[in-house]
Formats: C-alpha cells, sequence, structure tokens
C-alpha cells in the first residue's frame, strides 16, 4: 500500500481512512490522534480524542475536564487496532507527552512526528528514531541557518548576565507549555541556587508537569511578591507580558527571550529583548536532516514550517519529497516574537 | 574574538547608556592586552587595514554549501556576513585537533601580514575555529561592515572610568595613542603614569546641540541666546600647531574625531600657507563657488571619495565657515562664555588673509517671532543667495563655556521643517540588516500624465519612520497585495482605487538624471500611513516640480 493511501490530505488536516481517525485536525473531528498540547495541535471539539496522558491533562487544563465525548490514554509503545490499521505513540521529544505516531497498514509504514527535537530536555522523553517508509516531519526551523546550541549553554549566557547585573531583574520570555519548564530545569541543573519566579498564566502547567514527577527545582509565583525586590532574580513568563503593565515594577529589567527564532539577529532586535536565547523545543536544520536519514524512509512529506530547503535537500538525496501545505499550525515561538 | 562578539551582541540589544557602559568596563576589565585594544580601536574607527571585498567569503561559503540553500537562506536573513556565520560547516573532528579560537589581537595582526592571496586560506581557518557569533563578528571586522552600538565617546568614558577619572582626560591624550593601546591601558589602571601627548595637531571634543521642541520655547529667554544659521555642509574642526621641530602641522577632523585631511587636501593647503597657526577652529567645510555656499548636494561629490583630482578641486571649492574658537596660542578659551570667544574668534578670521575660511554671521532678533520670521525666510533675512545651503538656525547661550558632548540647555538646533508629500506604495522589498525578515524597504511613487493616462513613477525609497506595530502591518499589507515577485522585491496593487498611501517627509529635492521621475528625495522617511486615503488623492509629479524650481 502506498504511504498516501494510508495517510491523505484532507482540509481538516491528516486522514488515515484505514482507521477512519485525523491526526491534530484543525477542525472538530469524530475521532482524533492528538501529537502534543500546543494550542495549534490540540484543538477543542472533537468527539474522541487518542493522546498521552500528559497531552490529555494539557487539553483538560485548557479546555475544561470533559473536552470530548471519549478520551482515552495511549502509553509510549503501546499499540491500538483501529480499523485496518496499527496505530503506536512513541516519544518525540518536543514537550512533556509529545508523541510520534507510527501507522502500520497492509505493510507500510508511516510515521507522523509532529513537532519533535533531538536536544537535552530534562523535563520530557526523548525523541526515538522509528524506521519507516514515509516520514512526515515539520520544518519549523527548515533552513540550514538554524542551528541550535546546546541549550545548556544558553542557559549559561543568562546565568552569566545574572552575575554581571546583579541589581536588575532577568525577565525571561518563554513559551508557558514546554519551554518555560524546560527553562526551571536547566537553570537549577545548572547551579542556579535562588527559586525561580514565574507569571500566573503559568502556574498550572508547572504544577502539572511537577504531578508528572518532572524535578524543576524551587519556583515561586511572582503574584504576592514586591517586584521591585526581584533585582537579580529570574522571573519567567510568556513573552508578550514582558511588553505588558505586568512588567512594569521589576527594577531596570534584562528582558531575555528563549526561542529558536533568536538565531537571527534582525528577529531578536525585533522582539526588543536585551539577551536573546537560543533555545527550542524544534529540530533544528541539522536535526532535521538526520532524522530523515536516521529513519531510513523513501519518503518524506513536509509540513508547517519552511518547507523549500528540506524538500530540494531531501531530494538532492534521491528521496521522494514533497511539501504538505497544511494549513493551520503555527509555530508557538514565532507567535510570540512579533 | 568570541568574547568580543558576544560583547558586541550585548551592546546592540541594550538600549541603556549606563548598561552599555556597565558592559564595556566588564569586557575591558576581563579581556587581556592587545585583544581588549584592538576592541578599543575597532570601537573607536581606528582600526586600520585593507578590507576583504564580500566576493572573498562569497567564494568560500560556496565550496561548502548548496547553492539553492545558500540562496534561500540569504533571502530569509538578508545579511552575508550572517548567513555565512550561521551556515558554516560545523568541523566534524575531535576536540583536541581543533585550534583554539583566535584572539582579536591575532586576528588584526595576522590580517596586517597576510597577503591578499592568502586571505581566503586564513580566513577559513579562522571560521572553523570560532563559534556562530565569532564568525560573524570576523566576518564583519573584515569587510568592513563591523557596526558597534556603542559611540567612540562611550568607548572612551568606559576606559577613562576604569581609573576613575572624568570621560575628556582620555580624549586629551587620546591622539597620540596607537593601537592596542597598552599606555593608555596601563594608566587607566594605576600602572604607569599618563601618556604624553605629543600630537601638535590634536582633536578635541566638539560641542553638540539638541533639537528644540515648540515647547522648549516657554522656558527659554531670548535675550540670553545668540541665533546662527544652521549650515547645511559637514562639521569640522580645524587645528593649526607646529611639531618638535617648529614645522607646520594643519589638520581636519570630522565631527567624531576622525583625521579627514587627506580627503580634504586644498582646505589643509589654504590654511597652512597662512596666519593659521596654534588655533583650533570649529566650523562648517562647504562648497562656495563665485561667492555662493552650495546645497548639500553639491558638496556630497566631495565626500567618500578615495582619491582627489584636480579637476574635482577646481570644480569643488572648499570653504570653512567657522562659529567658534576652542584655542590660540596654547591658550584654552573653551572655559570662555561664547560672548567673549566670539570676537577672539572674528578678530582672528579678519587677520587671515586666505579667503576660504569665514565666520558666520549672527542672525538678529529679538523675539522668538522674529527668529521664526528669519528661520522661515533665510534669503530675506541676510542670508540672501546663500539660503539653499541654510537648514535652519542654531542657538547658543551667550554665556555658555565650550563643553565637548552634548550638554543640556547650552546650543540648541531648530531645524526647518521637513516638506511633505502623499506618494503611493509601488514595490516593497525585504531589508537588509535590522528588518531583515519584514517587508520594510518601500519604494513610493506620485502621479503624472503619461499620454492622456495617469501613471505613477518612483519618486523614491523610505526604510523607516513606522513603528514596529505598523511594519508588521506593512509587511501583512505588501503579502496580501503583492501582484509580482522580482527576486527579493514585490510589486504591490498600485492603481487609482487599490493602492496604499504613504506620507512622506523629506528635507529636499535634487535634480537627477538617474531617475525616472528626474527628481531625487534627500532624506525621505514615511512620516504617516494613510490607510484611509485613496490612491488618487495621491501627490502628483507636478507639485514636487514645482519645489525643485523652488
Amino acid at each position: 500500500m502506498a504511504a498516501q493511501d494510508v495517510l491523505t490530505q484532507t482540509a481538516a488536516g491528516l486522514y488515515c481512512p484505514e482507521g477512519d481517525f485525523f491526526i491534530d485536525p484543525v477542525r472538530a473531528c469524530p475521532r482524533a490522534l492528538i501529537t502534543h498540547g500546543h494550542a495549534d495541535h490540540a484543538r477543542p471539539g472533537h468527539g474522541a480524542v487518542l493522546a498521552t496522558r500528559e497531552t490529555l491533562a494539557v487539553m483538560a487544563l485548557r479546555y475544561g475536564a470533559d473536552f470530548a465525548p471519549v478520551r482515552q490514554a495511549v502509553a509510549y509503545g503501546e499499540s491500538l487496532r483501529m480499523g485496518d490499521a496499527l496505530v503506536t505513540l512513541h516519544p518525540a521529544g518536543h514537550v512533556l507527552g509529545s508523541a510520534q505516531i507510527l501507522i502500520e497498514a497492509k505493510g507500510t509504514r508511516v510515521v507522523v512526528s509532529g513537532d519533535y527535537k533531538r536536544g537535552h530536555d530534562p523535563t520530557c522523553a526523548p525523541f526515538e528514531v522509528l524506521r519507516c517508509d514515509a516520514f512526515i516531519s515539520e520544518a519549523t526551523f527548515g533552513l540550514p541557518v538554524f542551528r541550535h546550541p546546546d541549550a545548556r549553554r544558553e542557559v549559561a549566557r543568562l546565568l552569566a548576565s545574572c552575575r554581571e547585573f546583579p541589581d536588575r531583574a532577568h525577565l525571561v520570555g518563554a513559551y508557558s507549555l514546554g519551554k518555560a519548564q524546560r527553562l526551571m530545569a536547566l537553570i537549577h541543573a545548572a547551579g542556579w541556587q535562588r527559586p525561580i519566579f514565574i507569571h500566573g498564566a503559568m502556574e498550572k502547567i508547572t504544577d502539572l508537569y511537577r504531578a508528572a514527577g518532572i524535578a524543576l527545582g524551587e519556583v515561586r509565583k511572582v503574584a504576592g511578591q514586591d517586584r521591585g525586590k526581584l533585582g537579580g532574580e529570574i522571573v519567567i513568563c510568556p513573552p508578550s507580558a514582558t511588553r505588558d503593565l505586568w512588567a512594569r515594577g521589576f527594577p531596570d529589567p534584562v528582558v531575555a527571550f528563549a526561542s529558536g527564532w533568536m538565531r537571527i539577529r534582525a528577529r531578536a532586535r525585533q522582539a526588543g529583548v536585551q539577551l536573546p536565547l537560543v533555545v527550542s523545543d524544534h529540530a533544528d536544520w541539522d536535526e532535521l536532516c538526520a532524522t530523515i536519514l536516521d529513519t531510513e524512509c523513501e519518503e518524506v512529506w513536509i509540513t508547517h514550517g519552511a518547507e523549500d530547503a528540506l524538500v530540494h535537500w531531501a531530494t538532492e538525496r534521491g528521496l521522494r519529497a514533497r511539501p504538505l501545505h497544511l494549513m493551520g499550525y503555527g509555530d508557538e515561538e514565532a507567535d510570540q516574537v512579533a | 574574538m568570541n568574547r568580543f562578539a558576544e560583547l558586541l551582541d550585548r551592546l546592540a540589544y541594550e538600549p541603556s547608556r549606563n548598561n552599555k557602559l556597565r558592559l564595556l568596563v566588564d569586557y575591558f576589565r576581563a579581556e587581556s592586552d592587545p585583544d581588549r585594544g584592538y576592541a578599543l580601536a575597532a570601537m573607536t574607527g581606528e582600526l586600520k587595514f585593507s578590507h576583504a571585498k564580500p566576493a572573498v567569503v562569497r567564494a568560500l561559503i560556496a565550496e561548502r554549501t548548496d547553492p539553492v540553500l545558500f540562496a534561500m537562506s540569504y533571502d530569509y536573513v538578508g545579511d552575508l556576513s550572517e548567513t555565512v556565520a550561521l551556515m558554516w560547516p560545523r568541523e566534524e573532528q575531535s576536540h583536541d585537533s581543533t585550534p583554539p579560537a583566535p584572539g582579536l589581537g591575532e586576528i588584526v595582526e595576522t590580517l596586517h601580514a597576510t597577503r591578499k592571496i592568502d586571505l581566503p586560506r586564513q580566513l577559513s581557518l579562522w571560521l572553523d575555529a570560532l563559534d556562530e557569533s565569532g564568525r560573524w563578528a570576523l566576518l564583519k571586522l573584515i569587510t568592513g561592515a563591523l557596526r558597534i552600538g556603542v559611540s567612540a565617546r562611550l568607548a572612551k568614558t568606559a576606559i577613562a572610568s576604569m581609573g576613575e577619572m572624568p570621560p575628556n582626560e582620555v580624549e586629551e591624550v587620546w591622539h597620540g595613542l596607537r593601537p592596542p593601546y597598552l599606555d593608555l591601558f596601563a594608566w587607566v589602571e594605576g600602572r604607569s603614569d599618563r601618556p604624553q601627548t605629543s600630537d601638535p595637531a590634536p582633536f578635541r571634543t566638539p560641542m553638540l546641540a539638541h533639537a528644540i521642541d515648540e515647547a522648549d520655547f516657554a522656558g527659554l529667554d531670548p535675550g540670553d541666546f545668540r541665533a546662527e544659521w544652521k549650515w547645511d555642509g559637514v562639521r569640522v574642526q580645524a587645528v593649526g600647531g607646529r611639531d618638535e621641530h617648529g614645522t607646520r602641522v594643519t589638520r581636519l577632523y570630522s565631527r567624531t574625531g576622525e583625521d579627514v585631511s587627506a580627503a580634504f587636501p586644498d582646505m589643509v593647503e589654504a590654511l597652512s600657507g597662512t596666519e593659521f597657526d596654534n588655533v583650533t577652529i570649529d566650523g562648517e567645510l562647504l562648497v562656495v563657488r563665485d561667492g555662493m555656499v552650495q546645497p548639500f548636494a553639491v558638496l556630497q561629490q566631495r565626500l567618500n571619495r578615495k582619491t582627489v583630482s584636480a579637476k574635482l578641486i577646481a570644480e569643488y571649492p572648499l570653504h570653512i565657515r567657522s562659529y567658534d574658537i576652542l584655542t590660540e596660542n596654547g591658550e584654552d578659551l573653551r572655559p570662555l562664555p561664547f560672548d567673549e570667544r566670539r570676537p577672539r574668534l572674528e578678530a582672528l578670521i579678519a587677520r587671515y588673509h586666505g579667503g576660504s575660511i569665514d565666520v558666520s554671521p549672527l542672525v538678529a532678533f529679538d523675539t522668538w517671532e522674529s527668529l521664526a520670521a528669519a528661520r522661515a525666510n533665510p534669503a530675506g533675512t541676510g542670508a540672501g543667495l546663500d539660503a539653499e545651503a541654510i537648514e535652519g538656525v542654531m542657538l547658543k547661550r551667550r554665556d555658555a563655556i565650550y563643553v565637548g558632548g552634548r550638554p543640556r540647555g547650552l546650543w540648541w538646533k531648530w531645524k526647518r521643517d521637513p516638506f511633505n508629500v502623499d506618494a503611493v506604495l509601488m514595490y516593497a522589498q525585504r531589508g537588509h540588516g535590522k528588518r531583515s525578515s519584514y517587508y520594510s524597504d518601500f519604494t513610493f511613487g506620485v502621479w503624472r500624465d503619461k499620454d492622456g493616462e495617469d501613471e505613477l513613477v518612483p519618486v523614491g525609497k523610505a526604510y523607516f519612520g513606522f513603528t514596529d506595530e505598523e511594519l508588521l502591518r506593512l509587511d501583512r499589507w505588501v503579502r496580501d497585495h503583492t501582484v509580482s515577485r522580482f527576486g527579493p522585491v514585490r510589486e504591490v496593487a498600485a492603481g487609482k482605487h487599490a493602492g496604499l498611501v504613504l506620507e512622506i517627509a523629506f528635507e529636499g529635492l535634487n535634480q537627477s538624471a538617474r531617475h525616472k521621475s528626474g527628481v531625487a528625495m534627500r532624506f525621505p522617511r514615511i512620516a504617516r500611513i494613510r490607510w484611509d486615503k485613496p490612491a488618487h488623492d495621491a501627490d502628483r509629479l507636478e507639485t514636487l516640480e514645482k519645489l525643485l524650481r523652488g
């Protein structure tokens, strides 16, 4: 069976006719498999939702406990028979609970990666390489200029700035689900002895990480603190909050922003930050290329991001490559830059 | 080099002067000689070597990357050095065999000794050893495109604060010093005495003015001020001195302290042969033909020239219109009030018989209203035919001493209002540099008659004048209204009923054979985006042509 028969492209997103389900549909669908909890992939209104326990918990947090009539938790490595297709979830290394979806139908193996990364992250299970016939890859950072440094190096830069400006608060803009918790873990792992202060918007999701047994170190809420006394402290907040009224009152803040887009100076300047930190939960160019080769796939479909460059690269290597112009997936990092 | 690059990045993103100062001081304290001295030289524009052509960099990256991927990346990033720095392949070898990252001092000293033919190989070795930021800074440095987010003044202030001394202390010894400034660092760190200045014609920090707002006038008394025309030329400091053998030394400095004597040999010669001895003059460099000051566009022909031909000198005769005197015969006049310096200047120029230097006249006024009238009509207020080279008036407190830098409340500049025109957006291009992933370079046009039909003709290009929010909206508008694409350029819908009107402010118009419209704008920028205005109501070329005839 050809890969395009296993998985077809519809207006709602990728659809598997053999198993009668959609993956990360952008419209309400009867049956949806969700790769991870970011809002553009995990949308409300579906009839039945299958995902990892952690992804279901994120959706419940965002949309209410009864966000779908049927909610089924699937463990990594557990195989489910759906119609004539066999479906298995495997870690994608993107955020807590993020999964790649392996579909096996009539002898063909297709992997939908969702969003993924290969870099070090103590807050989620690492990406697993799955051999397959067709690999569907994201391409958020699908240009060879995007090569993320080790996140630990960027955290060291943040801590160096805290030492250099011990009287200034360091406001770190980071996406609330995943990036923020990864930073908490990395900052404490780098030897930061003090608590990390967080914005109210990321309290619940941070509690969810902790409930899942992820070590984040001491975290306190900004609410209730005298902001003027947070000089020398690290404060993590949604990127937009650094420009809000909320950010007033911190002593001469150093505004940092943790995102893969910070690799490009013009984007960093555009974001108006003083300390751009190149930390991303998406694969960089080298990881995208390496992963495609690792899967030993013959065919690669490129979804949201800079498809052209990756399609060109894969074609040059003799792979069948095509862009899937899927609508409706943004990038949680880019949305916050502008 | 990696540390220097990290500093450059931090400086570029940090808007606060005091925080920049902290970053600089910390860097100078932590970095060793001679790297920090060369860094200081880079910041003060004293780093001199022959730059590599971008073609060298392009050739290196072409050997190492897929041309299609490079083109896509360059289009996205919008900056050659940055694209190459980010795409440069990682060395696969083990860490032990990777050469250590070169320091700035090693790079500068090696560049001096490297033959052009060996440069590509040397450069590729360095690029292999540096990280992304280091590569970026190196490429910017060797192609002569390194921009540093601090002024030379701030860098010197940082040096002074290392020794807890006022910045002018460093300024006074500066021109006798050479990179990598080992004696300077030794002095501010208390390891040696003040370096001897042997410069017979040193630069002194010029005094700068603040732009005045209408609201400022309420707090100012016209009786406290003198007014002069604000000449649209190039600010220079002319210094005459004698070296230890008694030989005359005459120099011209730019506002930033760069020695520009070589670019204006005729002016230097005109001063050397006269009474212009042992003095420091502050003034405006202008082109004067038949006793008439030429507009800036004419002077521009003399700027940024590699060679100065006799023909150029004859066609564009230089002149200094002086407005201040800083030293005379070893006496420092800067502590004197303006009203006492002025007669000294007039007396000096009266003794001078060269003809290519005079004194900028005072503009008489008794109320702000009468000064406003003069500013609106220089030609009718004594400036006569020179009026075209006047861009406003300067206000100087009569009791102000001469203070290097930009002190508050002493000198004000009151520029003439800019011209405005409503134009229609025609093409947009992704910016290079700061706004590279956005459509931020805008070409606009006005209507003209072509065989009985109205058509748009481009009259200029603007890169700024909008806020970040407006840029996002403009970028979206461009993407939504693209009618065709030529490489990085998008042509947008621009007709009588579909088009975006931009109110363009500009400082002046020149006749131009190079432009289809026949006019070229000076310093155009977007004053307002007229989302509300229909394109057919935009201005016509005749309006501009009328301005040109004045």
